[in-house]
């Protein structure tokens, strides 16, 4: 009988890159950034890592396939390496291939590691992959913000909201994090914004404009894991243990089947679920300390509030004009800017929200430090609403 | 002619949406070409984007077919179907087939491409006439639609529209019961054009309304009555399309025919739309004419083609949906000119990166899911009725999940509602903001689809759609074109 995840693996160290537009470095450099800062916080050597797990969502505008890319660009020992992709959640499968390993006992460290190399397009914005052979011939001929502002309708039309209260609703979305970016010196944006910058905003997906959507970045994050027990053997304190790590994926349901309504993330739900089961949280409005969730635009944020179940359904708009998610609030929400102002490089995002509740856990996030949080929640996702990949893991002192 | 009663059954028409005024066409042209000044009244017909011969032959036909819910099942008894078009998209790849396709019309008919003259919506009428006369097939579909390019201010330009028609022919069931047909066959060449060209090389009008169309038609319409042994005095409606005004007036005079009988050639509202525009009139007036009357419909194109029709006490119950005049209702005035070039490929534009992606299709894909991409063709569970698409092997209803348990089931006829939607500003569209959203059906079903013929505002949750056939994809790489079913306001 499987008995979960929770305490069995300890967070030995984490690194992360600067995002943002990175035109000096390419995606091995990104990588070796992220690495050198995780193995100096972990304490440990190249050698003693046994495997490895490289996510990277692009593989055509980065590193290519495959899990070469890593082991060269670390000169890893020849050790196992395994490349996923799981679209915008990659960097949270990274994570989990090596949490998997080491609560297994198949190995004593594994290493995770995201990357994503973005500005080397030509262009702004998410490039365009090929989605198969079939899909092209019928699929609606969107991007990700278009995909994503469907929320933006369906929740307006199932809850009653004014199109105005909600852009305001989401342009504070947007201004909440623009002040947190700005204590982030690793943050790609780093300048606040204002209210009204971001209702006047150009459009780029009706309803939202251009604050409504994150930064397209380079960048890389990392994190080394062990077991609790090698982590204090090697004089660690405050140690910090995976609580949950819960993956739920669309199975066409909502794609094809009139039973969901397009406001809210079927999978997120599930996800959240059993994740509060396996870290045996029962009210996380009340026990979840601090959130990192997948803001990839300012209506997602939104919405996943009662997808985790900390805002009533229907209460997102209230609790986020309260100012409930601010830095302020009682579960502040994107503390590090998000992807919103600390960028996504998709490879990595998963990562990088893990990176912040880390630092913020050990009390190491400096201008942004929260007042001695206990639980932190991240909340990765990928694809688009009616059809996507939703993970979601808690981390706590152990 | 046989004994038998063979004739028009049912019929529609289809004309875009988008009007271009001239007086925007000529304010953009008149720097050029000052004479074009004068052409700068009315409107024409303006294609989308996103619409060709093919589309709007589909269009067309499906105001033509009766009213269906079920296409799969109630079409069968369509035995051929002629597509008549001087602009179909594929030289080589029958476009019939893309019609018959889309319409879910049965596999094992008799499918043609009717081409090369302006008469060939003419000529595929009456080959299907004589087809169902011969007792070759019970029915016939007859579509043709015309989306012909001119160079920017050409005066082709301003006359041209862009439109379809379509017919059942049949031995039962008769609207407009078909007297005859006659024909003549001369190389007159007016115009032309060769292989590979983009455009037509006109000759001089003068020469065409004197040598051409004063000669031809009046010859070939005097045999039709001979032949048919009808009184030109009894011709109730008399159809030319002709781009010389008036000179359908002389010609039925010509022949006997009272000039008032001349139908409107819609030349102030909708332009003349190829091979489509005979029928597209003749659709016009089987929509005012009455029991008894006689309808003579003539085009001309390296000869001539004129049948005549006697209208019966059918004809009210065999009326279209939308037919010509909802189409002329149904209308958006265009006034940039810009658009209209953009639209036809007449200029440049700068379409940025994202542009740039391939669209090179998987054919194999497009065959394995033909009813599918064509026919929006889903499935429907046997076990628990739920309607689903795309057609899966397992059910995807959560309580049901029952493996190869789907029928085909056909959304194509059915009224979406929209769930949730954007107008998109990012993703590249040839028409900005690309609108879409999550469409479903009461039926059960939804898809995420493409919108098509939508303004910006004008759409929300639980707005009403309908179906429409579109291009999906240009892949200008090799000369293919992607179609798939998009939703537009109902």
């Amino acid at each position: 009988m499987a008995t979960g995840i929770k305490d069995k693996v300890a967070i030995l160290g984490m690194g992360c890159s600067k995002f943002g537009e990175r035109w000096d470095m390419g995606a091995e450099e990104l990588m070796v950034e992220a690495y050198l800062e995780a193995m100096q916080d972990a304490g440990v050597e190249t050698n003693q890592v046994q495997a490895a797990w490289l996510s990277t969502h692009i593989d055509e505008q980065s590193v290519g396939k495959g899990g070469t890319p890593l082991s060269v660009a670390l000169r890893l020992p020849n050790i196992p390496v395994t490349r996923v992709e799981n679209f915008c959640a990659s960097g949270s499968e990274a994570f989990r291939g090596a949490v998997y390993a080491v609560a297994a006992g198949a190995v004593d460290i594994a290493l995770a590691l995201g990357v994503e190399k973005l500005k080397d397009t030509g262009y702004g914005g998410l490039p365009t992959g090929q989605p198969g052979t079939l899909l092209p011939q019928w699929g609606a001929n969107g991007s990700a913000p278009g995909n994503f502002a469907q929320l933006a309708s369906a929740y307006r039309a199932k809850h009653g909201v004014s199109k105005q209260d909600l852009k305001r609703a989401i342009a504070h979305v947007s201004v909440k994090s623009h002040d947190n970016g700005a204590k982030n010196q690793k943050a790609h944006l780093q300048k606040p914004i204002t209210e009204e910058m971001a209702l006047n905003a150009p459009m780029i997906a009706e309803p939202l404009g251009l604050f409504d959507c994150c930064g397209v970045s380079d960048g890389a994050a990392c994190a080394i894991v062990t077991t609790p027990e090698i982590a204090r053997a090697m004089g660690k304190k405050d140690i910090i243990t995976v609580k949950a790590m819960q993956l739920s994926l669309s199975n066409g349901l909502e794609s094809s089947h009139n039973s969901w309504d397009g406001s809210y993330f079927h999978t997120a739900r599930i996800a959240a679920k059993k994740a509060y089961e396996e870290a045996g949280i029962r009210k996380p409005r009340e026990e979840v300390s601090m959130i990192e969730v997948h803001d990839c635009f300012s209506i997602t944020e939104l919405v996943t509030m009662e997808d985790l179940f900390i805002s009533d359904e229907g209460r997102a708009v209230h609790d986020v004009m309260d100012g409930f998610y601010d830095a302020s609030g009682k579960v502040p929400c994107q503390i590090d800017g998000g992807l919103k102002c600390f960028g996504h490089p998709i490879g990595a995002s998963g990562l990088r929200m893990l990176y912040e509740m880390y630092l913020q856990l050990q009390g190491r996030a400096g201008a942004r430090q929260l007042k001695s949080p206990k639980i932190g929640l991240t909340h990765n996702l990928g694809g688009a609403p009616s059809m996507n990949v939703c993970s979601v893991a808690i981390i706590g002192a152990q | 002619m046989a004994q038998q009663t063979i004739g028009i059954s049912s019929f529609g028409a289809y004309i875009p949406r988008l009007r271009l005024q001239r007086k925007a066409m000529a304010a953009a042209n008149a720097w050029f070409n000052p004479s074009i000044a004068g052409l700068g009244k009315g409107e024409r017909s303006m294609a989308n984007w996103d619409e060709d011969a093919v589309t709007m032959a589909v269009e067309a036909a499906r105001d033509a077919l009766p009213d269906s819910r079920d296409p799969l099942a109630s079409r069968g008894k369509i035995g051929a179907l002629y597509f008549a078009s001087t602009t179909m998209p594929f030289a080589d790849r029958q476009n019939a087939g893309i019609v018959s396709a889309a319409l879910s019309l049965p596999e094992g008919i008799h499918t043609a491409d009717i081409a090369g003259s302006q008469r060939a919506g003419l000529t595929a009428l009456i080959a299907a006439l004589e087809k169902v006369a011969a007792g070759s097939a019970a029915q016939v579909l007859v579509a043709a639609a015309d989306r012909r390019a001119t160079r920017a201010g050409a005066t082709q330009e301003f006359q041209f529209g862009d439109g379809g028609a379509a017919f059942v022919v049949s031995g039962a069931d008769v609207a407009a019961r078909y007297v005859g047909s006659h024909s003549t066959s001369v190389d007159f060449i007016d115009h032309f054009r060769g292989e590979g060209e983009a455009f037509d090389y006109n000759w001089e009008e003068r020469w065409i309304r004197d040598e051409g169309y004063a000669r031809i038609v009046p010859q070939t319409v005097r045999g039709l009555l001979e032949k048919t042994g009808v009184k030109a005095a009894d011709v109730d409606h008399f159809i030319l399309p002709c781009l010389f005004a008036k000179l359908d007036q002389q010609l039925a005079q010509k022949c006997g025919i009272d000039p008032a009988r001349v139908r409107d050639n819609l030349a102030a509202s909708v332009g003349e739309c190829g091979t489509a525009h005979a029928l597209i009139m003749l659709a016009h007036a089987l929509e005012e004419a009455k029991p008894g009357q006689r309808v003579l419909v003539a085009a001309f194109g390296q000869g001539c083609d004129a049948l005549l029709f006697e209208v019966g006490t059918g004809i009210a119950a065999a009326q279209p949906r939308r037919g010509v005049r909802g189409s002329l209702a149904r209308r958006k005035e265009e006034t940039n000119y810009m658009k209209w070039l953009a639209f036809n490929g007449l200029v440049e534009m700068e379409k940025g990166m994202r542009a740039e992606k391939d669209n090179k299709t998987a054919l194999t894909v497009t065959y394995r899911k033909r009813d599918m991409l064509f026919g929006l063709v889903g499935g429907k569970c046997e076990k628990c009725g739920t309607a689903q698409f795309p057609r899966t092997r397992i059910c995807v209803n959560p309580n049901c999940k029952a493996v190869d348990q789907q029928k085909p089931f056909s959304f194509a006829e059915l009224e979406g509602k929209v769930l949730s939607w954007s107008a998109d500003y990012l993703t590249y569209s040839q028409d900005p903001p690309q609108h879409y959203g999550m469409v479903t059906f009461e039926e059960g079903g939804r898809f995420l689809a493409d919108f098509t013929d939508v303004d910006v505002g004008s759409v929300d949750s639980g707005s009403r759609m309908r179906m429409v056939f579109r291009v999906k994809d240009f892949d200008d790489r090799r000369g293919f074109r992607r179609y798939f079913w998009k939703a537009a306001p109902v």
